[in-house]
């Protein structure tokens, strides 16, 4: 049973008379609990290729099923339902709201559910634990660091119990420490039964999933499972 | 949004929050809305003012008496003579026969004329009237020193003249005024007693004035045969209707009108009681009048948020993005920054009505100060119309960026820097 299997997935975007294409078709699936890297230069796809997977976008033809539904052709509000029952997103730059509290940011995706939450606070103070981030919970986020910015991502991705979580450069913005704290959490997360995908663009922080799937000008150039995994733990640093 | 409650309260917070956090460009935001809510329950406030000062004098009248102006006129709408038309059916006779209907008690008939006072060779300008002799009865008026003139002065055509409290002090002084003798017109008038202060009533001002017999005002000064008004008091309210009919009656059949049903009448009667619903007909349509140019700077006000809102969604296009990013519908990016409009308009309307309550309030004591009856009050019903007025302004200038902001699409909205 995949979670995900997508087949001869196809992208355009048209602008004035200009048709761009970005996806050739791309078929592959993904089983619940993978760790994938999406990997491939900038321009190749693999954004776009995440956007639609993650219900931000759809694609221009192809088939997207999604828990064995076809997920294809949803509604503007359907995709909205999707992204935010099923899908947890970890981005680059964080994304986190201004002005606003630690706490509040992750119970944000609380907030626009569409099931009874009795308690949101209580939910996000968990998750906020389990990333540990307990004694930030009233801080503000212009109050933390870069590594603790992207914790409170993790977290805000995680609270709604999403059956899977993108991770779109999650590194990126972030010094080589905080940078291996996150993929380490990843990885945890990944060994408790989550499944997720990671978009990078760097072979380093790409071999810490398991498998990894390379995208070249709009096409998958290759899907291999990591030989020689990295572990985000205390040895890499000495590396 | 099924979490509505979490939903609301935290938007609610938010959209204060974000005020807050810049009150000076929150202030300047809300200025518009500020002056124009401010406007409008000032203004609303001097209209009650006002209309509650007119609306005392007339009831000064007392509820037992009758006008008669001359003219037909609409049953609510104005006198004749309010147009400017001078209507000379009104006589001195008139009055006579109206005194001997059953019920009434005394009239009065005023004639008006102008003409310079000289005294001493100083020339003054009070108000000239002409009056029966039963004017202190119908208007309540006291004499302070001297005497009032008699009926047989009057139809005598007697050269004698009474002096309000204003006029005594500006033309006489120090000096006692009884027994002097003033010029009108060349001739010369004897003053045989003034009035009691008693201040303006029903727009008459009854200090600054002289007053001198109807009949001597109609030969001697004004050159006229005819009365401007009439007034008639009736020994009990109960009466009033009836005392009226017959009034009418005897006109009709005194002016050669055949046609009882007052289509013809040229005259026009009315009590103390239908004079205040016609004063409160026009004030209250001024107020509306005053009450909407005073609105249309809320629109004003509007423009200028749908202005600000347009810059805050260009600006947290980011925000917008991640918001749809984890879940926030069409409905919710739109139900948040309509939020936020209106929390800007509603907080300036606050602000607006506590200026513009303090402001009536000034008013009011100034007013006071200057010695009118002037009644502050807040009134509720202009809260209400300026609070909701504010939200509404919040809601309709607010919902095309509203809009805007919630048809972003969630990729552009964050790559967006």
């Amino acid at each position: 049973m995949s979670l995900i299997s997508i087949d001869n997935l196809k992208k355009s975007f048209h602008s004035d008379d200009l048709v761009t294409q970005v996806l050739h078709g791309v078929s592959f699936s993904i089983e619940p609990g993978e760790f994938i890297s999406i990997m491939g230069p900038s321009g190749s796809g693999k954004s776009t290729l995440m956007h639609i997977l993650g219900f931000l976008d759809r694609a221009s033809s192809g088939k997207y099923f999604f828990d064995n539904e076809d997920v294809t052709d949803l509604t503007d509000l359907e995709l909205a339902r999707m992204r935010n029952e099923k899908i947890g997103f970890v981005f680059q730059s964080f994304n986190l709201l201004p002005r606003t509290t630690v706490l509040e940011n992750v119970m944000l995706p609380l907030l626009y559910s569409h099931r009874k939450i009795a308690d949101p606070a209580k939910i996000a103070t968990e998750v906020l634990e389990q990333v540990g981030l307990s004694h930030r919970l009233d801080y503000y986020t212009n109050q933390i660091s870069g590594g603790e910015k992207q914790r409170v991502a993790i977290a805000r991705a995680l609270v709604n119990k999403p059956s899977i979580i993108f991770a779109d450069e999650p590194t990126g913005n972030l010094d080589s420490k905080s940078g291996l704290a996150v993929m380490k959490m990843l990885q945890d997360l990944n060994e408790a039964g989550n499944t997720i995908i990671l978009v990078t663009h760097e072979t380093f922080t790409s071999e810490h999933a398991k498998r990894i799937l390379k995208i070249h000008d709009g096409s998958l150039l290759a899907d291999t499972p990591v030989k020689n995994r990295r572990h985000a733990n205390g040895d890499e640093l000495l590396k | 949004m099924s979490q509505t409650y979490h939903f609301f309260i935290n938007q609610i917070s938010n959209s204060f929050r974000s005020l807050l956090h810049n009150k000076k460009s929150s202030l300047l935001t809300m200025l518009g809305v500020i002056i124009g809510v401010a406007s409008v329950i000032i203004i609303i406030s001097i209209g009650d003012g006002a209309q509650s000062l007119i609306l005392s004098q007339v009831k000064s009248l007392g509820s037992n008496v009758i006008g008669i102006t001359p003219g037909k006129s609409e049953e609510k709408g104005p006198p004749a003579a309010v147009y400017g038309i001078n209507i000379t059916t009104l006589t001195y006779e008139d009055g006579e026969a109206i005194k001997l209907l059953p019920r009434v008690t005394a009239v009065s008939g005023y004639v008006r004329g102008s003409a310079p006072v000289t005294w001493r060779g100083e020339q003054y300008s009070p108000n000239l009237n002409g009056v029966t002799a039963d004017y202190l009865t119908v208007e309540g008026m006291e004499i302070a020193t001297g005497r009032f003139f008699t009926e047989a002065e009057e139809r005598g055509m007697a050269k004698v003249a009474v002096i309000g409290y204003t006029a005594v002090n500006e033309i006489f002084g120090q000096t006692d005024p009884i027994g002097q003798t003033i010029k009108i017109k060349s001739q010369n008038y004897e003053i045989i007693g003034t009035l009691a202060r008693r201040g303006t009533v029903a727009f008459q001002d009854n200090d600054n004035q002289i007053i001198v017999p109807a009949k001597t005002m109609q030969r001697l000064v004004a050159g006229v045969n005819h009365l401007a008004i009439m007034r008639i008091k009736i020994d009990n309210e109960k009466y009033l209707a009836e005392v009226m009919d017959n009034i009418r009656y005897v006109l009709r059949d005194r002016h050669d009108i055949r046609d009882q049903s007052g289509e013809s009448d040229d005259f026009s009667v009315r009590s103390a009681a239908q004079a205040l619903d016609m004063l409160t007909n026009i004030t209250n349509a001024l107020r509306f009048f005053l009450a909407a140019m005073a609105s249309l700077s809320l629109i004003v006000g509007g423009v200028g948020i749908m202005n600000i809102m347009l810059v805050r969604v260009s600006s947290r296009t980011r925000e917008i993005g991640l918001r749809k990013a984890v879940g926030a519908t069409h409905r919710d990016i739109m139900f948040q920054f309509l939020v936020e409009s209106s929390s800007i308009t509603v907080s300036g309307g606050l602000i607006g009505i506590i200026i513009g309550e303090l402001v009536s309030l000034l008013i009011a004591v100034i007013a006071g100060a200057l010695g009118y009856d002037w009644q502050f009050s807040i009134s509720i019903w202009s809260i209400l119309l300026a609070f909701s007025v504010s939200i509404a302004v919040g809601l309709i200038f607010g919902l095309y960026p509203a809009r805007k902001a919630s048809r972003l699409s969630p990729i552009e909205a964050l790559r967006y820097e």
